[in-house]
């Protein structure tokens, strides 16, 4: 057994209780393609459009541009514990039935005004939790979406390289320059 | 590598058989090859040539699949090896795999090590300080170990040997217990690390900030344009592997430079089981390699035979020699070998903030990290209620002050736009550790590897000392902090195993009595006087500062004696 078939039978075993059931509750409703163990296509959409709401297109492209949705299905398969995981695959169902309840429609087929009132709120709600979190209480879902549209959009070719500043190759080191506030930032 | 399964003994017979390519390796490599001897480099792992094999040196950041992060499944595979700082997607190729090559701990012990053409010299954090006599006195003078059987006049010309050609940056700065050398420009600091060294200048006697001395081209001379190196871009993702060989490597410098020699054989996946010693001659006469692909073994014969294995490794080789003459090792009369091993306490830090210099902030980066605090504590006479004492990390950093609130575009600007926000400040710990008996390695009687040598078993540990000097570490830097005005500190401290400073040394010790020692002052054997160990298991104390410069010193050093008393026919 190679090491990914062994975390992924731990996933089989731990998600036999609630969100293996979740996930096959979805699964029955949506028959859309499985991009891995975690995600179908439908979620990669739903990611890309709650990324590009936290990180918009603006003069410089935003989060959707970067793959964002892509990227998290990758991050959260690959880097994130079975917990966090579940924490994470519970949450997009979590966030989709806020938008029902508050605007009668799921994520994607809310305005863009709708969209951004409720991730405002989501943030809210996740800073107020994380400030009074102990370290083993679990980490909230939208804190997660947040840091990977974060991480993922600056570290992104069009992250980096158009909203910040990168150079591969600097050359030099001065370790005394004159401070311009406003500059845009360097990506590493 | 067709000609590797020749069965002929002349074909298997060279003048030198250097045990190990990395850091120190290299150097014997390149010193035999210069003066024509035929040099066989065994290296246990496989090979790693210069720029080709740096898969990820050119990678922009959005190109690693995880950012730099390692999947959970290989973090958690390898609990010892990914506390390593360095240990992320852009450099784990580079690393030893927990389970590729277990060992036995007693007492815990990260072993962090780099199986390939060149070892850890591709990896390491490049700082290179001298050591001065304030070090090799220590132990007589503190009255621990045993003496040193050199001091500092004896490996000074060797230093500045070493250093002209690995390309060594840094400031004269006139002090006596870091002597200065041949230096590169050094790297600047920035405006508080300025500020910092000045501070301490004025208010504070026998302390001193300056710039890190470091293994970087910052101006090349010509011999680095001949080892076809160029200048030090100031990418700082040096663990990749650097295309521009801006620092020092065995990888970029003396591995290439002794094979283009035409005298030199490198063999790579070739573990060394044992130094072969003949009874009748009183000498070793070759090693004993096992083939880690066709697990074949392989015997190869040399008039000498340099072990630089890196520190444990060769302590294992050495225990594993075992003869009717050295049933407990080879060379191992005393019963010292595998005992007195030492490492670095880098277990405290301290940060804070400066608010002041508000109007500076700094361009590109610097590859020397920032500045050096050498040791201070105990350097003219003995002054604490714990032996010698430590160097200092110290570096100011700006970051940008950024706002994660709220979600949009107000968010995205934030981000993007900078706005830096006060001058933090840090330090770590580079503790001296004392060498004792009862820090030792040992082969087990019963569990061997995949390649059948025993496994090492580590009873490495801190002791009171270490405790001690730690509490005033964090108390002098605390103070130093203060009255410099910083403000915000916060020293924390940790409880890592020995071996994550990667400063794992001693176990086969120079001295002057072959009764206490198992090297001579030219790192020779005592009692097989074709055998040299130049690697950090040499070591008969740690001092505080990075060892690799040092052993590049004493290996380059060594092979000089060797070669002029195999021309005296003594070897």
């Amino acid at each position: 057994m190679n090491r990914r078939e062994a975390i992924g039978r731990v996933g089989l075993i731990l998600g036999g209780t609630i969100i293996g059931a979740e996930f096959f509750i979805s699964g029955c409703k949506s028959s859309s393609p499985k991009v891995n163990d975690l995600f179908t296509q439908d979620d990669v959409a739903l990611m890309d459009e709650i990324g590009e709401t936290i990180l918009p297109a603006t003069s410089t492209p935003g989060a959707k541009a970067a793959e964002i949705g892509k990227f998290m299905t990758v991050m959260v398969q690959d880097c994130y514990t079975a917990d966090d995981q579940k924490i994470f695959t519970k949450g997009l169902k979590d966030l989709n039935d806020a938008s029902d309840k508050k605007y009668g429609k799921k994520f994607l087929e809310a305005t863009p005004e709708q969209r951004t009132e409720l991730l405002t709120a989501l943030d809210k709600e996740q800073k107020d939790y994380t400030k009074t979190k102990k370290p083993e209480d679990p980490n909230h879902y939208f804190r997660m979406l947040k840091e990977l549209t974060l991480l993922g959009f600056f570290t992104s070719k069009p992250g980096a390289t158009q909203a910040l500043r990168y150079i591969a190759v600097p050359g030099k080191y001065d370790g005394n320059l004159p401070y311009k506030k406003g500059d845009k930032a360097w990506a590493t | 590598m067709a000609n590797l399964n020749i069965d002929s003994v002349k074909e298997r017979t060279f003048d030198a058989i250097v045990i190990g390519s990395g850091m120190s390796g290299g150097w014997a490599a390149k010193e035999f090859t210069d003066k024509g001897l035929k040099t066989l480099i065994l290296e246990r792992g496989r090979d790693v040539k210069h720029i080709k094999d740096y898969p990820t040196t050119n990678m922009y950041p959005w190109e690693f699949e995880h950012r730099g992060e390692l999947p959970m499944a290989v973090q958690e595979a390898n609990p010892i090896v990914n506390r390593c700082y360095a240990f992320g997607e852009s450099a784990a190729h580079f690393f030893v795999k927990d389970a590729e090559h277990p060992y036995i701990q007693d007492k815990p012990f990260d072993w962090i090590r780099g199986y390939q053409v060149g070892g850890k010299s591709l990896l390491w954090a490049r700082q290179t300080q001298r050591w001065s006599d304030f070090d090799f006195e220590g132990p007589a003078r503190d009255g621990f170990a045993v003496d040193w059987p050199i001091r500092y006049k004896d490996i000074a010309p060797w230093y500045s040997y070493v250093e002209k050609f690995a390309g060594i940056s840094g400031n004269r700065d006139g002090i006596a217990e870091l002597p200065d050398g041949e230096f590169l420009p050094a790297f600047p600091l920035n405006t508080v690390e300025e500020y910092f060294r000045d501070h301490v200048k004025s208010n504070y006697k026998n302390r001193y900030v300056i710039s890190a001395r470091c293994a970087h081209l910052s101006t090349p001379n010509q011999i680095h344009l001949d080892q076809g190196r160029v200048q030090c871009q100031r990418r700082t993702i040096c663990e990749r592997g650097c295309p521009f060989g801006g620092y020092f490597s065995a990888n970029a410098t003396t591995i290439p430079w002794a094979l283009k020699s035409g005298h030199a054989t490198l063999r790579p996946f070739s573990v060394v089981e044992s130094i072969i010693y003949d009874e009748k001659l009183g000498k070793a006469t070759g090693v004993r390699v096992i083939d880690t692909n066709t697990k074949e073994a392989i015997e190869y014969y040399a008039k000498v035979i340099f072990v630089n294995a890196a520190a444990l490794n060769t302590n294992l080789i050495l225990l594993n020699s075992k003869s009717h003459r050295f049933p407990n090792g080879l060379g191992n009369d005393s019963g010292v070998l595998g005992k007195y091993v030492a490492f670095h306490n880098y277990s405290a830090h301290i940060g804070a903030e400066y608010d002041g210099a508000k109007e500076w902030t700094t361009d590109g980066r610097n590859p020397a990290g920032g500045g050096y605090i050498p040791r201070f504590r105990n350097v003219y006479k003995q002054e604490t209620d714990f032996l010698r004492g430590y160097a200092s990390g110290f570096g100011a950093y700006r970051y940008p002050q950024r706002s994660w609130d709220g979600v949009g575009s107000s968010l995205k600007d934030n981000l993007a736009n900078k706005e830096l926000g006060p001058w933090h400040v840090g330090s770590h710990m580079m503790g001296e550790t004392i060498p004792k008996e009862s820090n030792f390695v040992s082969l087990d009687d019963k569990q061997k590897d995949a390649w059948g040598v025993p496994l090492l078993k580590m009873n490495i540990d801190y002791d009171d000392n270490d405790e001690k000097m730690k509490k005033d570490y964090v108390e002098q830097l605390t103070e130093m902090f203060t009255s410099a005005g910083f403000t915000n500190i916060k020293a924390s401290t940790d409880r890592r195993a020995p071996g994550l400073d990667i400063h794992e040394m001693g176990g086969a010790r120079m001295g002057n009595d072959p009764k206490t020692s198992i090297l001579n002052k030219w790192n020779q054997v005592h009692s097989v006087k074709n055998v040299f160990v130049t690697d950090g298991a040499s070591m008969t104390s740690t001092s505080c500062q990075n060892p690799s410069l040092t052993y590049m010193a004493f290996t380059a050093r060594a092979a000089d004696y060797a070669m002029s008393e195999m021309k005296k026919g003594n070897i």
